[in-house]
């Protein structure tokens, strides 16, 4: 034993230097917590009210140890036989009887009764260091747990020959260089009921089970880790089917890988909006709108788009089930059945006041991890949201944001926001955490309501920063330019009818040019008509003196004949002059 | 009519098995005793305990008696099989129903009582 202790201080010291030797437990987040898990070949204390999941933790060490770390470990049983032990762990998918059968765990139900025996003198507990000795040596084991001590406490009358004995086996334990997990029950004033904590001093955690607004959520607290780093918080954890999970809200880093791969929205508008590709590919998206502004239907064509595309899509619903979802795509033209059937998409639908936000968010971490999907959808946020506190709300999605992203898995939050003006104010505190932001508004005016769509913000891309209207029809969603002109946005049927009056105008201005060169159109030709008139007036007189000019050039001639003929006849001595007939027409006119 | 007897001997049989597992049926009797004794190595406790029950068997029980003594030390597994936690531990497991004291004997007084012995202890301190 001296030389085992030698060997252990020399063990725990010098490493002690660069860092103390840890044994990881292999829970869920537990080993974040404490930075790789409790102090090896140190004894360790769980402490909790009744319920809060110790002894599951200290199985789940044992058996995670077993199959996982090849570290074979003793289970003493102070509570619950073995065979209780065995059917209760078998439940949350841990196979002690077949770790037991393989000679990996060993459990050792110790049987303790007050009134099976009676105190007849002085004793020590020397029976169960021999049992947990012989048990460590039979299978080598390297962590025991004790389950839980203060059933001696209970049966042992002589507490102060307990106390001493129990610092004797824990000084044991530390020798025999084994990892002990000590369960223990929550005292009122102290750590533990009966102040096990002043023996173990390395590594205490509490655990609690505390019911707020009527949903129970356990928490875990590393109250001390000698010599090591550890998370200081309460950390919630839950049960599940396949053990405990703790989940570390503030141990997950911001240093995720991020792709410049584009992802369409299935919307062709949508996307030209975004740049014109769409979202990148892991990126969280916010879509925010009141009711019935189309959160759903424009998940839902998202969705369809990344299925079609070959993705895997997880669609998580916290309002509507499956069914009545695929019903209601059907309004718009989109069937949603076989890309189920083919396995694309899968849906999860769960009402939020099913159970606590941790476990919801368990689960679906849990169906992320299974599924592995391409994009998730969350279908509202705000309503899962509301199950916890503002804070508790946040920190949930801030951990699920993380955990996608570091899958780079796309993720779709819609957030319901109640009617009023303060749509952004309301989602500030999410908006912080998303990536792209999309606001889906309704426009009242003229007795009717209007879809619109803005995108608030696209980190990291070029986005139009234009209002637009958007339709749903039975053909889907058709994203449209809302009406911006002097009287503002016009959506709707102002939009139509203003588009209408545009068309009139036009159409006037058409119809009065039209007329205005009907017009011209008639003046030319009366002119035309009037100029023709004056033509032939002109030319009738122009005839007229012609023919008179004729007359009077044969007159002349005639006159002439007739004075010459006289002349001859008189036997004039005056010379007749011809005059031509052309010189005695511009004669006459001059005259 | 030929089935009758048959009956009878598999619970003749039965009733006989439990004792036999430990200790070869002698010639036993309502008052035998059979007690066992699990110390953890030559303490001092384990030898005042061994004293004691060896004091209690010769004055009270004489011949009736058969003690066990077992060192959980040579056999560890007998210590799990008995549900043995402090040390020393005193079984009677016979006559039934089985007890248990724990401890080194100082006080018998119990014990007396357990035992139901007629006449009055009369083992020297």
């Amino acid at each position: 034993m001296k030389q085992l202790r030698a060997r252990y201080n020399g063990q725990s010291q010098a490493p002690a230097v660069k860092l103390l030797p840890k044994c990881p437990t292999g829970i869920q987040g537990l080993d974040e917590i404490t930075g790789g898990g409790l102090p090896r070949g140190r004894p360790t204390l769980v402490c909790g009210g009744a319920g809060c999941g110790k002894t599951l933790l200290a199985a789940e060490f044992l058996v995670r140890g077993a199959a996982q770390f090849d570290e074979p470990g003793v289970l003493m049983a102070f509570e619950e036989t073995e065979k209780e032990l065995k059917s209760n762990v078998a439940s949350l998918g841990f196979d002690l009887e077949g770790l037991v059968r393989r000679g990996k765990i060993l459990v050792d139900y110790v049987h303790i009764e007050r009134s099976e025996f009676q105190e007849s003198g002085e004793y020590d507990l020397e029976g169960i260091f021999v049992r947990l000795g012989h048990a460590i040596d039979t299978i080598g084991a390297k962590r025991v747990v004790l389950d839980t001590l203060e059933v001696l406490f209970a049966n042992l009358p002589n507490e102060a020959a307990l106390r001493s004995e129990l610092r004797r086996l824990f000084r044991w334990l530390k020798d025999k260089g084994v990892t002990a997990v000590i369960t223990a029950e929550r005292g009122r004033e102290q750590l533990t009921r009966h102040g096990l904590e002043e023996y173990v001093s390395d590594c205490v955690i509490v655990l609690d089970h505390r019911v707020n607004d009527q949903i129970a959520t356990r928490h875990l607290r590393v109250v001390k880790y000698r010599g090591a780093m550890h998370g200081t918080n309460e950390f919630p954890f839950l049960i599940g089917d396949d053990g405990i999970s703790v989940l570390p809200i503030t141990s997950l880093s911001l240093n995720h890988k991020v792709s410049s791969e584009r992802i369409a929205t299935g919307i062709l508008r949508l996307d030209a909006m975004l740049g014109g590709k769409g979202f990148f590919r892991g990126s969280s998206i916010l879509l925010t709108g009141t009711p019935g502004t189309g959160k759903t239907i424009i998940s839902c064509n998202f969705a369809q788009a990344a299925a079609r595309r070959g993705e895997r899509v997880l669609y998580f619903s916290f309002e509507e089930s499956p069914d009545q979802i695929m019903r209601n795509m059907h309004s718009i033209g989109l069937r949603l059945e076989p890309l189920v059937n083919k396995g694309l998409l899968r849906f999860h639908s769960a009402r939020p006041s099913l159970y606590g936000l941790e476990m919801h968010l368990a689960t679906m971490f849990k169906e992320i991890a299974t599924f592995k999907p391409h994009v998730v959808i969350i279908d509202p946020i705000t309503s899962l949201m509301d199950s916890g506190s503002d804070s508790e709300g946040k920190a949930m999605v801030t951990r699920l944001i993380d955990y996608l992203k570091a899958g780079q898995v796309t993720s779709l939050f819609t957030s319901l926001t109640q009617g009023g003006h303060a749509l952004q104010q309301g989602e500030a505190a999410m908006s912080s955490l998303m990536d792209s932001w999309v606001l889906l508004q309704d426009f009242e005016g003229n007795g009717e309501r209007n879809r619109v769509l803005y995108v608030l913000k696209a980190r990291g891309m070029k986005h139009s920063n234009q209002i637009r209207e958007f339709l749903i029809s039975d053909r889907g969603i058709d994203v449209v330019d809302a009406y911006i002109g002097a009287s503002g946005v016009l959506t709707g049927s102002a939009r139509a009818a203003q588009n209408a009056l545009e068309k009139a105008a036009v159409l006037a201005g058409q119809q009065e040019a039209a007329q205005l060169k009907r017009e011209v159109e008639r003046k030319r030709k009366a002119m035309d008509r009037q100029i023709g008139d004056l033509r032939s007036d002109y030319e009738g007189e122009a005839l007229e003196l012609r023919r008179i000019a004729e007359q009077v050039g044969t007159r002349t001639l005639m006159l002439t004949t007739e004075r010459t003929a006289s002349g001859i006849l008189r036997q004039a001595d005056a010379k007749v002059v011809v005059i031509p007939q052309n010189k005695s027409r511009t004669v006459r006119k001059s005259a | 009519m030929k089935t009758a007897p048959r009956p009878v001997k598999v619970t003749k049989n039965s009733s006989a098995r439990p004792p036999a597992k430990k200790k070869p049926p002698a010639l036993r009797r309502a008052d035998q005793f059979i007690l066992r004794l699990f110390v953890a190595g030559a303490t001092a406790r384990s030898r005042q305990a061994l004293l004691r029950v060896r004091e209690l068997c010769a004055a009270e029980l004489q011949d009736n008696c058969t003690l066990e003594v077992i060192d959980i030390y040579q056999q560890p597994a007998l210590a799990r099989s008995n549900q043995i936690v402090a040390t020393p531990t005193l079984i009677i497991e016979l006559p039934t129903p089985a007890r248990r004291f724990i401890g080194n004997l100082t006080n018998i007084n119990g014990l007396v009582i357990e035992l139901n012995l007629s006449t009055k202890v009369k083992i020297a301190l």
